[in-house]
């Protein structure tokens, strides 16, 4: 059999890094993107606003960011205000948004998906349902195919 | 409406002759078939052009001169010429090392373009004195395969849809066999290769691009289930709609206004351009559902669905639509792009539908085709 070679750091380079042809996205300025203002969105959490809160959560999303601080600080404020939510009033609240709001709230769902918590699950599934009747999979392909995302 | 299934298995790719008595189609390998219609509903095999030695992934039929140009993933693509009853093939050396992937002749037929996945494309012309097809390509700054292709009625400007998630408009302007082209909305110095239009604002491959009958106006469809259409002017303003169907893979206009477009939904739909809102809006669903898909659901179809799908839904899980899986491309028939009367589709169902606007027009009601 073959003797097992000294080192094997090799395996590990990441050769797509060296390929000259390899594609790279257009930077867009992203450094003065803050993502949605918690102290707003707090105070409307704690006046029982849920539909405001709604509102300013999904301003400013920190789209062009590499900043992964600042996504995981505005995923948890969208979990925070969608969780807030009681379940009649899900529906009324996803017509209220116009189409890049669907859009943008399905992106925000299935980052949540992708770290849940406790019961972050059964409430996001229960807005995603709504979403989808007003955005249709084509708000899921956008979830798919974006370049940038929250 | 009429449907015809020619094979189990996709149709990759479909292009008809002049009179439209004859279609030429890839049934999924290396070879093209082409068929003529008889009488009635029948259809019959008169020709299979062999020759490519890999999937034959684009074809296009030159209406006056009557020549097929074929490409596929053998990187080649063949002129073909009707001698007799035979049909010969000529190589055309492309000089890629991908597979081309799209083909088309150009309005006044002295040349093609092909897209292909060496992130170029190839212009093609026919040389007298070398009695040669010879290519010169297109590179910058096109960053990923070039999955569609279509030329501008002035034989000169080529709109590429690519997988860099960009449409654009180049010159395709070969002195050999033209003249200097008079300005367009697009622009006006237009040597070979010159970036016309670049386009910006959609994520996802762009599947399919068509210009409007005029050339002012270009269409494309892309991968994230958008439509997009700009019009060609000092500022370029881009409208899409984020439509609620799974991606579209095909796109053609049928008046200045109007597109058709059809994909994974496997139905075509109807959208609508308005350049003074710069809106596009969703016009409707072109596909005339069969009569007895009325029927209700039997008691032990209903538990069967809650036990198997945990579902209650009293729809049946059956597709409605002619086609019964995704439709890859739309050409048109009758008319042209800026009066269509019938458009045809061919999908990964092997069968091929035409469609005729003024049935669809009076079948359908609040469909308005302007």
């Amino acid at each position: 059999m073959s003797k097992n070679v000294s080192s094997d750091r090799f395996r590990k380079v990441d050769v797509d890094e060296y390929d000259e042809n390899k594609f790279v996205d257009e930077e867009e300025g992203g450094e003065n993107q803050q993502g949605p203002d918690e102290g707003e969105v707090d105070s409307l959490i704690r006046q029982g606003n849920v539909m405001g809160a709604l509102q300013a959560v999904l301003k400013n999303p920190p789209m062009n960011t590499k900043n992964q601080a600042l996504k995981d600080r505005a995923e948890g404020l969208v979990l925070k205000v969608l969780s807030s939510f009681k379940s009649a009033d899900i529906e009324k609240a996803v017509q209220s948004l116009d189409k890049n709001g669907v859009d943008l709230l399905m992106k925000y769902i299935y980052k949540g998906f992708e770290q849940p918590t406790e019961n972050s699950s059964a409430v996001l599934l229960q807005w995603h349902e709504k979403a989808l009747s007003a955005g249709g999979v084509g708000s899921i392909v956008r979830v798919l195919t974006a370049r940038k995302t929250v | 409406m009429s449907y015809y299934n020619f094979l189990l298995e996709p149709i990759s790719c479909h292009a008809w002759n002049k009179d439209r008595t004859q279609i030429a189609i890839c049934p999924n390998n290396h070879e093209v078939h082409i068929y003529k219609k008889e009488g009635g509903d029948k259809w019959s095999k008169i020709h299979e052009l062999k020759e490519h030695n890999g999937q034959v992934t684009g074809i296009d039929w030159a209406p006056e001169s009557n020549r097929i140009v074929t490409c596929g993933t053998d990187r080649n693509a063949y002129v073909w010429t009707l001698k007799g009853n035979v049909w010969r093939p000529t190589l055309v050396i492309l000089r890629i090392n991908r597979a081309a992937r799209c083909v088309k002749w150009s309005p006044k037929e002295n040349k093609f373009a092909v897209g292909s996945g060496s992130r170029l494309i190839s212009i093609c012309y026919f040389e007298q004195e070398n009695d040669w097809w010879v290519c010169k390509h297109i590179k910058k700054p096109i960053r990923s395969t070039v999955l569609s292709l279509d030329w501008h009625p002035n034989n000169v400007l080529l709109a590429a849809g690519s997988c860099d998630f960009k449409c654009r408009i180049f010159s395709a302007y070969i002195k050999e066999v033209e003249e200097k082209p008079s300005p367009t909305p697009w622009g006006s110095k237009m040597p070979f290769g010159e970036l016309m239009f670049e386009s910006s604002g959609t994520d996802g491959w762009v599947h399919s691009i068509c210009f409007s009958g005029s050339g002012g106006r270009v269409a494309w469809v892309s991968h994230d289930s958008t439509v997009a259409v700009a019009t060609g002017s000092k500022n370029t303003v881009i409208s899409s709609l984020r439509s609620e169907t799974l991606p579209l893979l095909g796109v053609t206009f049928i008046t200045e206004n109007s597109l058709v477009a059809a994909g994974h939904d496997c139905y075509p739909m109807l959208y609508v351009y308005d350049e003074g809102k710069g809106t596009i809006t969703f016009g409707g669903k072109l596909d005339i559902p069969k009569q007895n898909a009325q029927r209700g659901m039997t008691a032990r179809e209903r538990f069967q669905n809650l036990d198997k799908k945990a579902s209650s839904e009293t729809e049946k899980a059956t597709l409605e639509s002619v086609h019964k899986n995704s439709i890859s491309q739309i050409s048109i028939l009758e008319g042209d792009k800026s009066k269509c009367r019938k458009f045809c589709t061919t999908g990964m169902d092997g069968g091929m539908t035409i469609w005729d606007v003024k049935t669809l027009e009076s079948s359908m009601k609040d469909l308005k085709i302007i």
